[in-house]
């Protein structure tokens, strides 16, 4: 008991503040929202569309990356000879429609929107969310659970993870959607009473991710259902995560100074 | 199975390699059925171990070729046969060498033919056959395939009651399903039945390599993203000779090692939560995250994702990232040993801890099992020990048993190794080699086949490639840990009330989707 006592001493109060606060440093190598200097594109190259392994850059005229494709690998920063695509810091990335999560050269990025009233009187202070895992490699899984250790407390924002899709308010889907997990899926989906939400976390959730056009996988879970918020990366960083809840539920208010470090990563 | 005879005392039939080799595929020798179950039998028996079994497809349809990749750990060799079954039938040596059983299944799942005699020869994966017209089980393509749905093992009698669980959890965690027969709380027989994260990678890497080749390693088991994409590397890089530099290798095992550290003290806590001790639960939970930052400070992400790549490392340390990383160790080395040592020193938690999910040695030995769950039965079982490749060959790291078998005896391993982790990585980032931090990246030679064993934090990762006459990948084998493992979870809850299988299962903690691919 008293070496209890004494440990808790050691291991002191470690929640971050944020949102209350601006969120730890990320590491300088962090790779968050990338963005594309288009004028720096030799005419006619293509080379970054070629290295990309999922396919998320299009390049018809200007490059534009799909973040719900993305890997947020360095395989097109590599091969770019100009340096026309760079990772920022910038650990914000949730939206609410698929076609938000495209970046494009010259447009303003468009987070998400939060509930309207009446989800947010349903929902803003109590979110109660079923997961389902289904194809993927578990590491969207693992920062999904970071939120639930001391450091971040998901708890305090009255978001919790549920035994029963019954109690839960909505899905949070991680992976590919395999064929082996379709049909767990839709009857999880089908047992959480209306209304209900779905967040899907990572590129497999979202598009397929590095299974995409896998005969095994369904390239996400948008086939399957309707999905209210979309959360990209490769696992995304639990800072991003917990920014689009936050988001989704109204928490963090328009105008607070929360701007990220949009340093560019080394 | 009559027909096998006496086991042959020797092996100088099969050809030998080292981890991290390649070697000719002609220089395989092609042994008769009888001989290459033989050679399996003989080398079980000798203590050799099976790392690898696989099939592959045959330009001639009725054939199916099966290689073979022993384990000789008092060597730190490897050796390698191969045979052709023709027909959709062998007799099965599961009855013979445990250790096989998952092999045989995955086998007659992938290509269609069945290990006769096979106690349980039923699918792994819930997948088609690899070898359109040949199911192993006689289902035609129109049959509907349900994952979970088979046959499982029942008890009869008063009393008997059977509870299923899954494919979703109650936690973040990944499906598979739990099939237990129970006699009151007490668990005659637990069968499980995964496949649920199947998502086709061992077939997409064929053709390969390409831009995806490395994606699909990082993610064969995200927590193991350095772990496998090492093992994918150094398949790579033997199939092509590729030169590496030293300081490359020195980071690839301080990235293993950070792995490791991250995920075993993520696991103490984790165990320690599942006994209702709530100091070290929320203690590690936040030093785990410590150690993946550590890992975020050398590649920017977490997992380790973009570290390794053929050739080395992606990314370089300079300074400053030195010592900062050497700073954070030593205050998460604190933090650590305040955290785990109420664990020992709580009766409440060693009364949890001790003597449950008891795995006897025999029992690890006969299965196969690998890593912490080996090393917690006293198996001395440890690639980096065994087969040491990279830095491991000129670091040492001693290899940490215990006897128990049980939940204590798996955690305290994990103990000993988080101390020799961190060790290792002070030790390492206090010198680490000049130079380049990656070497020439040259394309796999045609016709090679290369084994790579890196002890990954679960255990025993096993890649095996194959390339064609144009040095492309013509099958890619994948042995995650887990592979082994799973059966011995299975074994440890025999007798045990069924309101410890989280803790059991957490005491092994392995992969579903490192086991399903």
């Amino acid at each position: 008991m008293f070496n209890a006592l004494l440990a808790r001493l050691h291991q002191g109060h470690r929640t971050i503040e944020y949102p209350d606060a601006p969120p730890p440093p990320l590491p300088e190598r962090f790779r968050g929202r990338p963005t594309i200097d288009a004028s720096k594109c030799p005419d006619g190259c293509a080379l970054c569309a070629e290295a990309c392994p999922t396919q998320a850059i299009e390049n018809s005229d200007k490059p534009r990356i799909d973040l719900g494709r993305c890997l947020f690998c360095s395989d097109c920063v590599n091969a770019c000879p100009a340096g026309a695509i760079r990772y920022t810091r910038d650990y914000r990335l949730a939206v609410r429609q698929r076609a938000d999560l495209v970046v494009h050269p010259d447009r303003e990025i468009k987070l998400a929107a939060a509930f309207d009233e009446k989800l947010k009187r349903l929902f803003g202070r109590s979110l109660k969310l079923r997961q389902v895992s289904a194809g993927g490699c578990n590491g969207c899984e693992s920062d999904v659970n970071v939120l639930g250790t001391v450091g971040w407390d998901l708890g305090r924002f009255g978001i919790q993870f549920v035994a029963s899709p019954r109690h839960a308010d909505g899905l949070l889907i991680t992976g590919a959607i395999s064929q082996n997990m379709r049909l767990a899926l839709m009857k999880t989906y089908d047992a959480v009473p209306s209304p209900k939400i779905v967040i899907a976390v990572g590129a497999c959730a979202i598009s397929g991710g590095p299974y995409a056009g896998h005969p095994e996988v369904q390239n996400g879970a948008e086939a399957a259902v309707p999905i209210d918020l979309y959360v990209p990366g490769c696992p995304p960083h639990p800072l991003t995560i917990l920014d689009g809840l936050l988001r989704l539920l109204g928490r963090i208010e328009q105008g607070r100074n929360l701007t990220p470090d949009l340093a560019i990563a080394e | 199975m009559s027909s096998l005879g006496t086991p042959a005392s020797s092996d100088s039939h099969l050809a030998t390699v080292a981890n991290g080799r390649a070697i000719d595929r002609a220089a395989v020798p092609e042994l008769s059925l009888e001989e290459f179950q033989q050679a399996i039998l003989a080398a079980v028996g000798r203590d050799q171990r099976v790392v690898a079994l696989f099939g592959m497809l045959d330009p001639d349809p009725a054939i199916v070729p099966l290689y073979l990749v022993l384990a000789d750990d008092q060597q730190s060799s490897l050796r390698l046969a191969r045979t052709r079954v023709r027909g959709d039938r062998y007799p099965s040596l599961t009855p013979r060498c445990p250790q096989l059983h998952l092999f045989e299944r995955e086998i007659a799942e992938q290509f269609g033919i069945r290990a006769e005699g096979h106690p349980w020869l039923k699918p792994v994966r819930y997948h088609r056959s690899y070898r359109p017209g040949h199911d192993a089980w006689g289902r035609s393509e129109s049959q509907p395939l349900i994952a979970g749905v088979t046959d499982y093992f029942r008890v009869e009698g008063t009393d008997v009651h059977e509870v299923a669980v899954g494919p979703v959890h109650a936690g973040v965690i990944e499906p598979g399903h739990f099939r237990f027969q129970c006699h009151g709380e007490d668990v005659f027989h637990l069968e499980i039945s995964l496949g649920y994260q199947h998502r086709g990678v061992e077939r997409a890497l064929i053709g390969g390599p390409n831009p995806r080749s490395i994606h699909y390693a990082e993610t064969l088991a995200g927590d193991t993203t350095v772990g496998h994409a090492t093992a994918y590397c150094q398949v790579f890089e033997a199939l092509g000779r590729c030169q590496k530099t030293p300081r490359s290798q020195t980071l690839r095992g301080i990235a293993l090692e950070l792995e490791r550290l991250a995920n075993h003290v993520g696991d103490l806590g984790a165990l320690a939560g599942d006994v209702g001790f709530l100091p070290t639960a929320s203690f590690c939970g936040r030093i785990r995250g410590d150690f993946l930052n550590m890992t975020a400070t050398l590649c920017g992400s977490r997992f380790g994702r973009g570290m390794i790549r053929p050739g080395g490392v992606a990314f370089d340390v300079d300074a400053p990232i030195l010592d900062d990383l050497l700073e954070r160790l030593d205050a998460s080395e604190k933090d650590c040993k305040s955290a785990v040592d109420l664990l020992w020193d709580s009766p409440s938690v060693m009364s949890r801890f001790e003597d449950v999910g008891r795995l006897p040695l025999a029992a690890a030995q006969d299965l196969g099992l690998v890593g912490p769950a080996a090393r917690a039965c006293g198996l001395q079982r440890d690639a980096r020990h065994d087969h040491p490749s990279g830095i491991f060959r000129f670091a040492h790291i001693p290899v940490s048993t215990c006897d128990g078998g049980d939940v204590f005896a798996r955690a305290y391993v994990r103990w000993l190794e988080i101390r020799h982790s961190i060790d290792f990585v002070r030790e390492q980032l206090g010198a680490l080699p000049s130079g380049a931090v990656r070497g020439d990246v040259k394309p796999p030679c045609p016709d090679q086949l290369a084994v790579s064993l890196i002890e990954g934090w679960r255990g025993e990762i096993c890649h095996v490639a194959l390339t064609d006459a144009n040095g492309r990948f013509e099958r890619y084998k994948v042995v995650d840990p887990s592979f082994h493992n799973w059966t011995g979870l299975a074994y440890a809850l025999r007798n045990q009330q069924i309101s410890d299988f989280p803790l059991c299962n957490k005491s092994f903690n392995l992969s579903y989707c490192g086991h399903d691919l």
